[in-house]
């Protein structure tokens, strides 16, 4: 399912080298030790890297860090840390990859930005899948801080991090409303880091290496490497660590593609004549997800899928997402069968228009990028269906979306 | 301080007594959810502001400062 790409110029920073996972002792070998300074000193390392968010934001780090360490220091409260590794997108593979080959540089990282921010308590919140993580822990057994792994039920919002605060704290993977933030009162009430799982292990070479070896890759703006999600047509999804800034047309082959899904499904749909142009920026990016979408394959079709799946995947709390989603969804159908529309379009936009910014969580926002990409995107072939026909050759679909059984 | 209308999404039930109470910021969606303009509460306002604060069944509605997220 992985591949590394001797063509982009950069060795795999995060990944370690084959299939099984590397224990303490190749991972020490590999990296060296975790030696850090003093907290300011880490604060000050990763403010200068400019790391950002890998769980979809790419929120700067250090200005996070920051937040829950004054918190804690004006609530006299210790913070919380939980590395998130939820992964609750169908479509992305890279935080299970990295847990699964590199779970020791996730928990240096862990251990660093707890460090970092003071905090008395952490924990690493993972899906069904991540099943090393206990013997890997079990390896530590020097870590100034013990670690908690939580396991999350397989939803698309449990990785949210007010929903992720609530579950650790005993109650249910439900996102919150954003008043009081997390980074005030999250984790039995705590101010509580929540950090994607990337973005330790990134992190964790920071505090070793510095800003300025993080800044070898990447560019002056958007420096470092991401962890990718790669879909392509009649290929297995494929895990690559990539340098922002590298061309897209050199991470997915665009020749025989119409579209390119660019940060998964909460983000947005490009023509491929469009993509080719593209380089990979972290505020496209999302958590990573690119895919490729053949010609001949109907994009209206393939988000009809994503859009039932995000519906199903509401919390159910917030009154515009309840009604919004599963009409949007109903309406997309309508567009993506071959035969009349009636008023599906008008609707998309007005319902659109309705559920964004009115949410507990982004999942309302980022389904309604989707829609309205897809709209742009695919505007010809949904003409063509109101023609009563579809354009598409091959049924089989792209990206992967569960069964959902409500 | 400049004050704005907040609304918890995760309490809002759409009963809709605040569109009655300020009818100039706020009106309902086709589902009956409040639509707010994000605009502060000008000062002869905040009184009913928070009247339909306190009176949200639900007590989804408050006021916040205006740069407040």
């Amino acid at each position: 399912m992985t591949a590394t790409f001797p063509d982009l110029h950069l060795s795999p920073r995060l990944l370690a080298p084959g299939t099984a996972p590397a224990d303490l002792a190749a991972h020490r070998r590999r990296h060296g030790p975790l030696e850090y300074g003093d907290p300011e000193s880490v604060l000050r390392a990763v403010a200068a890297s400019g790391l950002t968010g890998r769980g979809g934001a790419a929120f700067p780090t250090h200005r996070k860090l920051v937040a829950v360490a004054e918190a804690g220091r004006r609530t006299g409260r210790a913070p919380v840390v939980v590395a998130n590794g939820a992964e609750g997108e169908p479509a992305s593979h890279k935080d299970r990859t990295l847990l699964h080959r590199s779970p020791h540089l996730v928990l240096d990282g862990l251990r660093a930005a707890a460090h970092a921010v003071g905090a008395g308590k952490a924990y690493i919140a993972v899906g069904d899948g991540a099943s090393g993580l206990e013997s890997a822990l079990a390896q530590r057994t020097g870590d100034p801080l013990p670690v908690e792994v939580v396991r999350l039920p397989a939803s698309f919002l449990a990785g949210q991090s007010s929903a992720l605060a609530r579950y650790v704290s005993g109650g249910a993977a439900l996102p919150a409303d954003q008043l009081p933030p997390v980074r005030e009162r999250g984790v039995h009430r705590a101010p509580t880091l929540v950090q994607n799982v990337e973005t330790l292990a990134h992190l964790a070479l920071v505090a070793r290496h510095g800003a300025d070896w993080y800044r070898t890759a990447g560019t002056p703006a958007q420096p470092g490497s991401a962890l990718c999600t790669l879909h392509a047509a009649g290929h297995e999804p494929r895990v690559v660590e990539a340098p922002y800034g590298l061309p897209l047309a050199r991470l997915l082959p665009l020749e025989g593609a119409s579209a390119v899904l660019v940060g998964g499904y909460h983000g947005t749909w490009i023509p491929a004549c469009e993509a080719a142009r593209l380089t990979l920026d972290a505020t496209l990016l999302g958590a990573g997800v690119l895919a490729a979408l053949p010609a001949g394959r109907c994009g209206v079709a393939e988000t009809a899928r994503v859009l039932r799946h995000l519906a199903l995947q509401s919390a159910g709390q917030c009154g515009p997402c309840l009604n919004g989603l599963p009409r949007i969804a109903t309406a997309f159908r309508t567009l993506a069968a071959p035969g009349p529309q009636g008023t599906a379009r008008t609707d998309l936009t007005r319902w659109s228009g309705l559920v964004e910014g009115r949410g507990a969580c982004h999942h309302p926002d980022g389904t309604v990028r989707l829609v309205r990409s897809a709209l742009t995107t695919f505007a010809a072939e949904i003409d063509s269906h109101a023609h009563g026909h579809c354009t598409a050759t091959d049924r089989t679909p792209l990206l992967p979306v569960p069964e959902d059984r409500n | 301080m400049d004050q704005r209308i907040d609304i918890d999404w995760t309490a809002c039930q759409g009963h809709g007594l605040c569109a009655d109470f300020l009818p100039d910021h706020i009106v309902l969606d086709e589902w009956g959810y409040p639509l707010v303009d994000g605009a502060p509460v000008p000062a002869r306002t905040v009184k009913r502001a928070r009247r339909a604060a306190a009176d949200c069944p639900v007590l989804a509605l408050r006021l916040i400062p205006a740069r407040a997220a």
